[in-house]
């Protein structure tokens, strides 16, 4: 037994190991949601961690779960102490206070070097005077596996990320994306309990990065490992990431599934910083049954919106792009929150085609998306054309912070 | 080399003139002289001035040239084979400055090691201190340390002042005085390559290292070490190639049983005045020194090349 062997995983297949679906918001990429379980034991706790470096508070009392074979990534501006929490995890930093404990046992103190952990790092940090094969075989030769192991498990992971003509290469006769493909096999040739990647597919260009992001999740799936990533692209984190942490200064804003993260932030922060949106300042004006009606004073207009919120409080009503429809014709007799406005830019991208609509008798500016469904339109929108866009009252996530 | 752009405003003429000055400065400066010294070592030595014969005579015209010619032989290298002092004293020398680049290299590491882990701010500082004692004669440094190792000199009155020893250490005249002297002169030649490869050391690939399980005096051996190793070949050239040569330093601080090259040389040279022997010693000595030259050399080009 390696110390890194796996204790008995719940089987993606076992229907016990499985919640009944839940109220899901935006897609379901599997029945996999152990966070909802009670009674299920996280793999990794982060309890009221603080690192303070000298006067700068990196990360400020964060607590998080995560739990065995979760995708899960840390999504931040730089700065905001993402790389910190998952150095800390690594072992390259000891947190000022708080603990981090994995698999039920408490790491602080414990060197990185005696961590099941293993992690990508952003630069790869290839060791350049070894050749692929020996960099993979490097962390199998410190724990003094038998010769005919080390050899094996080489070959599996050169087979893994495809690489099996490399081997003998070394790194600086690579190209990125397959400098990337080593550092992934060095960190995963130990069979680590959890793999850590530190934004690690920053330096490809898009068409591989995407290509890449699916492939970490296959591996993932197939190798039922717990990753944790830490990016500051929030469409990587939203692509691969079964739970999205978003932090600010140090501090945890929202962990939530990329649906909810992206249908039902918390705030206006993660709102703003997850996609476009659309953040109408308003004042609740009644509120009843699970709707309310709202007064902007920013768009000289009333909104009728779902959710709580008490009569007087100010709000903010979040409207993602793609959720408001535009016309210029008057629209359905039944539509609500309907706002008259102008053309101001449009930007076409092929898929999608974006407006900028200003908002008559105001400096507002609303966004809206449309997918190009048809290849062609009888009454395309222009330039200054005066246009009505209005979206539904359950279009619009209310805000109170 | 016509297939290379140009830079703007650079004539070939231009070019060519800057690529020749390097050229020009080898011509002058080393192969003009080495063609003197091998011309020197094939003649045979008399009393007159110059010391030895044949001397080319142009006025005899193509004569001159035939004879001068005939008069060259390579008895001088025979004799140095003959005499055991000479083979002695090369084998010594070669002894000496394998196991002095050695000791330097054991001291100069920690201490580029230690300047390259030194906070930015003081590097440039540390730097300087390594360089500082190339701003007083070597002959004169040299000189200190025979005040310093000599019977009644400043260590031996520390040592004898605190009762460490009750006899004085007779370092003074000794092999032992000629380690610390080539070690302490050399040592900035050794520390400046190892400080300038370790310096470029990713401190990622340690953090990499130790989260694969390596701990930090085993990463020192699989990642430091190996990195660090062009540097440590070439301070190991840039010490062992002059030290072999070496001659002020056994002069002043050696005893009469320390043999070096650059001392026989010298004695043949002013004392026997035998120019044509003491020239094919130096002939010899480059020969001996080519082959680390070289490989030293290869090392480099490769380096270079493994960084394009």
């Amino acid at each position: 037994m390696t110390p890194y062997a796996s204790p008995s995983l719940p089987r993606l297949d076992d229907p016990m190991a499985l919640k009944p679906a839940q109220k899901a918001l935006g897609p379901i990429r599997r029945s996999f949601a152990p966070w909802l379980d009670p009674s299920a034991v996280p793999l990794i706790r982060f309890e009221n961690v603080v690192k303070r470096f000298g006067d700068f508070t990196a990360v400020d009392n964060v607590s998080i779960d995560i739990h065995q074979r979760e995708f899960f990534a840390l999504l931040g501006p730089s700065g905001c102490g993402k790389t910190t929490l998952m150095r800390m995890l690594a072992g390259f930093e000891e947190p000022t206070s708080g603990r981090i404990t994995l698999a039920g046992q408490d790491l602080v103190g414990v060197p990185p070097y005696r961590r099941p952990v293993n992690m990508m790092f952003q630069s790869y940090a290839l060791f350049p005077h070894m050749s692929v094969e020996q960099n993979i075989a490097f962390g199998l030769k410190q724990d003094k596996l038998p010769k005919a192991e080390i050899e094996a498990r080489v070959k599996e992971m050169l087979r893994l990320v495809k690489l099996e003509t490399f081997a003998a290469r070394k790194p600086h006769q690579l190209s990125g994306g397959q400098r990337q493909r080593v550092a992934l096999a060095r960190s995963l040739a130990k069979r680590p309990k959890v793999l850590l990647l530190d934004e690690p597919l920053g330096a490809l260009d898009k068409k591989l990065r995407e290509e890449t992001q699916f492939e970490l999740m296959d591996l993932q799936m197939e190798l039922g490992l717990t990753f944790l990533i830490v990016t500051h692209d929030q469409e990587e984190a939203m692509t691969v990431a079964d739970r999205i942490a978003v932090m600010n200064h140090g501090k945890l804003v929202q962990v939530a599934t990329p649906g909810e993260i992206y249908e039902q932030p918390s705030c206006r922060y993660v709102a703003g910083f997850i996609g476009d949106i659309n953040l109408f300042e308003a004042e609740v004006t009644a509120s009843s049954g699970g709707a309310v009606t709202l007064k902007s004073e920013e768009v000289g207009a009333a909104f009728s919106a779902a959710g709580e919120a008490a009569p007087g409080a100010s709000v903010a009503l979040a409207v993602r792009p793609e959720k408001v429809r535009i016309s210029i014709d008057p629209p359905p007799a039944d539509a609500t929150n309907v706002l008259k406005g102008e053309v101001w830019d449009i930007a076409y991208l092929g898929d999608w085609t974006v407006f900028l609509v200003k908002a008559e008798n105001s400096e507002k500016i609303v966004r809206v998306s449309r997918a190009n469904v048809m290849r062609s339109e009888a009454q395309p929108i222009a330039w200054d054309d005066k246009v009505h866009v209005w979206f539904a009252p359950d279009a619009g996530v209310l805000l109170t912070s | 080399m016509s297939d290379a752009p140009r830079p703007a405003g650079v004539s070939p003429w231009g070019r060519r003139l800057v690529i020749a000055v390097p050229y020009l400065w080898l011509l002058v400066f080393f192969l003009a002289p080495f063609f003197i010294v091998l011309k020197i070592s094939f003649s045979d030595t008399v009393i007159a001035l110059p010391p030895y014969e044949p001397v080319l005579d142009i006025a005899k015209g193509w004569q001159g040239v035939t004879e001068w010619w005939a008069g060259l032989d390579a008895e001088n290298y025979g004799i140095l084979f003959e005499d055991e002092l000479y083979v002695a004293s090369y084998l010594s020398s070669l002894r000496i400055a394998t196991i002095s680049t050695l000791l330097t290299l054991l001291i100069a590491y920690p201490m580029a090691y230690g300047m390259a882990r030194a906070p930015k701010g003081w590097r440039p500082m540390l730097l300087m201190a390594v360089i500082l004692p190339f701003w007083t004669s070597l002959l004169i440094r040299v000189y200190a340390w025979i005040g310093i190792l000599s019977p009644e000199g400043l260590l031996n009155a520390f040592l004898l002042g605190t009762g460490i020893i009750s006899e004085p250490l007779y370092i003074m005249n000794t092999e032992t005085a000629v380690f610390i002297g080539i070690v302490y002169s050399y040592l900035p030649f050794m520390v400046l390559p190892l400080y300038a490869s370790l310096e470029k050391l990713d401190d990622t690939l340690l953090e990499a290292a130790a989260d694969l399980g390596s701990p930090p005096w085993k990463a020192f051996w699989q990642i430091t070490v190996p990195l660090s190793l062009p540097g440590v070949i070439a301070g190991c050239f840039l010490v062992f190639i002059p030290a072999v040569g070496e001659f002020v330093i056994p002069d002043l601080l050696g005893g009469s049983e320390t043999l070096m090259i650059g001392k026989t040389l010298y004695n043949e040279f002013f004392m026997n005045r035998d120019w044509p022997v003491s020239s094919a010693i130096a002939v010899l000595l480059l020969l001996v020194l080519v082959l680390p030259i070289a490989i030293y050399n290869n090392v480099q080009v490769r380096e270079v090349e493994a960084k394009k």
